[in-house]
């Protein structure tokens, strides 16, 4: 039997306010314990919440950003349950009346081709605090600096049929919401936590089955790994005859596997009611036209831009615009001179393979723009050899050179584009592969291609690469 | 010094002002009185003579110096749930017996402002919930004109207090009638203000949307010049109005010439003692001779205000209580196995019966394949009944009738009946459901249990300063505020 | 509506209190006779009715995101049955 996969995720993004959803306490990561809660936070008796503007405004941002339904009347409502660190004993959460409501995000796969995921919705939370259980030998310890933060939590439709295309997801609204500067996507702290709804079914079935709720997933690399590994579990119960029970699970990153979280005694009764603290949250129209006036360009429409302004590709424009970062440097590339499918090939190839080879975000990139710029023009100049540019490159990034033009002559990389230089070099190769030539004459063209890479070679690839096949050819023939 | 230990809010402003008395000396008053007669009326949790005199003396200061705090040096006693910097605050629990506040509500805020001074914290059945005191974790109060009898909830220690001259006037809250019945049952007056009047942050939530805090007084008056001072925006609370201060005593003066008043058929049915009728229809007399006309007026879904109440309340009450769990603050159990054993434990035995039996019924209706028939059929009927009251006014511009169905009751004789005390309520409930503003003013004995009857006046959103004006006229014509229990 | 010793035992475990098998009999018996009197407003058709869930249509005042508050940690603390190193404490949650 072949077997469909289905997932849908459920995304929690910290929105990056100063100040939490309805206290006036700092959202500032890694204070000491305790030190961000007010009486808000820590739910003492008479306190009331009061609700925080910027939160609002970055969810009708994101709203806006997604094509989705903007509820200009949403309702909070309360979730009661009973945790050490949700202190009210019932969580501030919206219900039935969403301030987001459906939406989609295009995702590109790794070969290039595209899907839509639509949006449920996306809904206004306050985050709960951090239980510690290892400082203390018999306790559990609260810290309640964390509850009260401002999450947005976007919920798909179960529209992925792959883990790569569940990462792909994730990686796409990471992007966006840090392109809208609404989260600041820092998952190592928790400020964008995914949990995977995962079931399988038979092709063809129309049902879903039952379905796993991966919970807390803070890496991509682990998501991927606890859905292949949940996918996987979960066919082979099938195949042996067990029925799959709803549960949530953990992934454990040690040994690579879900595990089902201990069965809660009881089942999770929440008793939603509308919060009567807080009347219903109104986005006046001026408020909502501002914020709309005010949205950066969009993923999308700059992708159609670059396509039309740029001439590239739209797979280029694709993986050019899918954060705000990213475009932001090939565009400053581009203005500083440098030709934009260059520009482009270069900061989606080695730019961003060299990030991710050091764990980097492009903001941090050690050649900044400019100086990519400054590289491209020396490449299009004929100066240097897009290879010798890599090798320019790399020192640049080691920090060992102060300048495109400062590396090339401290290393003697300029390109050689001197007829009578190259034809000497060329004579010298000559003179050492009769074997070669005659292999040449006889019609092996590939031959040709190694007497030119071994010019390129004698001249520690500073030749100009066309001229010097260019004068080969002459001479052999 | 002889002071006149039930003079009234504003005869107390005025002997400050001509330096009869000074706040020291009317605390140090206050504070004796209540010492001698804890033991009888048990109307207090907390009195600290030390914060009180602290505050009488700085208000002693500024009064020298000429300050123009319109209540300087006055004192008042606040019920003990609402929250003072400093004070224990135990809102009649034992779930919060040794909590001390860390921050002050804004009406004390507000009440401090206009130069009062704080007495102590007032005795209150266990979180609110309660009709009679008796569900106080510290013994229930007694009514000061008979100690045999309750005197009212859940505000029993603020009206208990007043009535016996413990304090000139007091704070209440009032959820389903906690200011007005105990105000009916102690001959004082008492005011719930429209919702969002009054800043609820700093009051320990019972029902968030029906909670509003009000005063206890013996006249109009006072309750005029007192909710001036405890009434405002406050940004803390957002379900507190934005709308400028108003001056509740501003229309005092105006004669009832042209009063249309609202008799709902549904306030003077059966179940009503007779001897309440009898002494509010004499006082519906006195009414007219002053120019007011009456006029009948129907409020066909007001009958379903307990049951709505009862679903509403508890519901909100359920989440709101949540928080006390052992955790931050409040009762922890001495032992315990694990955190469930722990939460049960500690809420078993931090709550009284009353509190965790509607901790229940709240639990349940909103649970799971509940929700629809119950908390939301329960916002529906407010709806109606806010459209009965709105359908009245267009033809009176206050309803009246008695504030409760019979008077102050013996002790014991409904503490085993919970439906039969959540039916005292039956003609409060229904503005706080609404959120009108609504009040109880002294207006005669029933004859046939001799115990004090109230009439209850209902208004248009926002229209106290005309209630105030009518009882006050009323109070002008009559006498039945100015009696005072012989202790 | 009448709930069982089950029902009961389902929602005081909700709402994390302890009873005891009396107490759940105690409580049965008040309960039914609230729900009687709860259940009279079934009576109502409220098809079409709009919940209300304040007096007086409100909305929502949105404060400025400003940080605004101090730490005050050890004040709030001072009522806390178990606290160390800043921490509240609790009985050693198992995950």
């Amino acid at each position: 039997m072949t077997w469909e996969v289905v997932i849908g995720l459920e995304t929690h993004v910290q929105l990056t306010t100063a100040s939490k959803i309805f206290s006036g306490a700092s959202t500032a990561f890694g204070a000491a314990p305790n030190t961000q809660a007010t009486m808000v936070d820590l739910a003492l008796p008479g306190s009331l919440p009061v609700m925080n503007k910027g939160a609002a405004e970055r969810a009708v941002k994101f709203g806006l950003a997604i094509g989705a339904k903007v509820n200009q009347r949403s309702i909070f409502a309360r979730k009661n349950y009973f945790y050490p660190d949700l202190p009210k004993g019932y969580q501030i959460s919206q219900f039935e009346t969403p301030i987001v409501e459906g939406g989609s995000l295009t995702i590109t796969l790794d070969d290039g081709t595209e899907k839509i995921v639509e949006l449920t919705r996306a809904h206004l939370e306050e985050d709960a605090g951090k239980s510690v259980h290892e400082q203390f030998d018999h306790e559990t310890g609260v810290d309640l600096n964390r509850a009260g933060t401002p999450l947005l939590e976007i919920v798909t439709e179960p529209v992925m049929r792959s883990s790569k295309e569940a990462v792909a997801y994730a990686k796409a609204l990471h992007g966006l919401v840090r392109y809208l500067d609404i989260c600041d996507g820092n998952m190592q702290e928790g400020s964008f936590r995914c949990d995977a709804n995962v079931s399988v079914r038979p092709v063809g079935q129309k049902e879903f089955g039952t379905r796993r709720e991966i919970k807390n997933l803070n890496s991509f690399k682990f998501m991927q790994q606890a859905i292949d590994f949940e996918v996987r579990w979960q066919i082979e119960q099938i195949e042996d005859g067990k029925k799959i029970v709803q549960a949530t699970v953990l992934f454990n990153p040690e040994t690579g596997e879900t595990k089902a979280m201990r069965s809660k005694e009881d089942a999770m009764d929440y008793r939603y009611f509308p919060d009567p603290d807080l009347p219903p949250l109104v986005i006046t129209d001026e408020m909502f036209a501002r914020i709309k006036a005010s949205m950066p360009e969009l993923p999308e429409a700059k992708c159609a831009r670059f396509m039309s302004q740029y001439g590239l590709p739209k797979y280029d424009a694709r993986l050019l615009t899918q954060d705000g970062a990213t475009s932001a440097y090939f565009e400053t590339a581009t203005q500083a001179g440098a030709d934009a499918k260059l520009a482009a090939n270069w900061t989606i190839g080695e730019v961003n393979a060299t990030l991710n080879r050091d764990e980097k975000t492009i903001e941090q990139s050690p050649v900044a723009a400019s100086q990519l710029a400054d590289l491209i023009k020396r490449i299009s100049d004929g100066t240097i050899s897009n290879k010798i540019a890599k090798t320019v490159f790399e020192t640049l990034w080691s920090g060992d050179g102060a300048s495109v033009d400062a590396v090339i002559e401290a290393k003697g990389l300029k390109q050689i584009s001197d007829v009578g230089a190259i034809e000497k070099i060329v004579d010298e190769v000559l003179a050492k592969s009769p074997a070669q030539i005659a292999d040449y004459k006889s019609g092996k063209e590939k031959a040709l291609m190694s007497i030119v890479g071994m010019v390129m070679k004698a001249s520690a690839g500073k030749a100009n690469p066309a001229q010097v096949n260019e004068i080969v050819k002459r001479k052999i023939s | 010094m002889s002071w006149n230990t039930f003079a009234t809010v504003a005869e107390t402003k005025k002997a400050l002002d001509a330096k009869q008395v000074s706040a020291t000396e009317l605390a140090t008053h206050y504070l004796d009185r209540a010492h001698a007669l804890q033991p009888a009326l048990n109307a207090y949790i907390t009195l600290d003579r030390e914060k009180t005199l602290a505050e009488a003396k700085i208000a002693d200061n500024k009064l020298a110096k000429g300050d123009a705090a319109p209540l300087l040096g006055v004192p008042i006693a606040h019920k003990d749930i609402y929250l003072i910097d400093g004070w224990k605050t135990t809102c009649g629990s034992k779930m919060l017996e040794n909590f001390i506040a860390p921050y002050t509500s804004t009406v004390v805020k507000n009440m401090a402002d206009a130069g009062m001074v704080t007495l102590g914290k007032l005795n209150m059945d266990e979180f609110a919930m309660g009709s009679s005191n008796e569900t106080s974790h510290f013994g229930s109060v007694k009514n000061p004109w008979d100690l045999t009898r309750v005197p009212g909830g859940s505000s029993g220690g603020s009206a208990a207090s007043v009535a016996a001259g413990l304090a000139p006037a007091s704070t209440g809250t009032d959820t389903g009638g906690s200011i007005r019945q105990p105000a009916m049952f102690c001959n004082l007056t008492g005011l719930k203000p429209t919702y969002g009047v009054c800043s609820r942050y700093g009051i320990i939530a019972f029902a968030s949307s029906l909670d509003q805090a009000g005063p206890f007084a013996r006249t109009a008056e006072d309750c005029a010049l007192l909710l001036t001072a405890m009434a405002g925006f406050d940004p803390n609370d957002s379900t507190s109005l934005d709308r400028p201060k108003e001056n509740y005593s501003r229309d005092l003066a105006k004669p009832l010439g042209g009063l249309r008043i609202g008799l709902p058929k549904e306030f003077f049915g059966e179940g009503v003692a007779p001897g309440i009728a009898k002494a509010v229809d004499e006082a519906l007399a006195v009414y007219r001779k002053l120019g007011a006309t009456t006029v009948e007026v129907s409020l066909p879904n007001v009958k379903y205000s307990v049951p709505a109440y009862y679903v509403v309340a508890p519901a909100e009450a359920s989440s709101n209580l949540s928080r006390f769990d052992g955790v931050r603050y409040g009762h922890r159990a001495a032992e315990y196995t694990d955190l469930m054993d722990m939460y049960k434990r500690s809420r078993a035995e931090g709550f009284g019966a009353e509190v965790k039996r509607r901790i229940l019924i709240g639990t349940y209706v909103l649970s799971h394949g509940y929700y629809d028939a119950y908390y939301l059929q329960a916002q529906k009927l407010r709806r109606l009944i806010a459209h009965d009251f709105k359908k009245a006014y267009e033809v009176c511009d206050v309803v009246m009738g008695p504030t409760a169905p019979e008077g102050a009751f013996q002790f014991g004789s409904k503490s085993d009946d919970p439906v039969k005390m959540y039916l005292n309520d039956i003609f409060t409930i229904c503005a706080n459901l609404t959120g009108q503003p609504a009040m109880s003013h002294p207006c005669g004995i029933d004859k046939d249990t001799g115990q004090f009857v109230g009439m209850h006046v209902i208004g248009n959103y926002l229209d106290e300063a005309r209630m105030l004006n009518v009882a006050h006229q009323y109070q002008l014509a009559t006498d039945w505020h100015t009696r005072h229990p012989v202790l | 509506m009448s709930l069982t010793a089950t029902d009961i035992e389902r929602i005081a475990h909700l709402a994390r209190i302890r009873v005891t098998p009396d107490e759940v009999v105690q409580v049965q018996a008040k309960l039914d006779g609230i729900f009687k009197l709860i259940d009279e407003m079934q009576a109502v058709n409220t098809q079409g009715v709009q919940p209300m869930s304040h007096g007086l249509d409100m909305v929502l005042r949105l404060r400025d995101d400003v940080a605004t508050a101090a730490n005050e940690r050890d004040k709030f603390q001072k009522n806390a049955p178990q606290s160390a190193e800043g921490y509240f404490l609790v009985p050693k949650v198992i995950e």
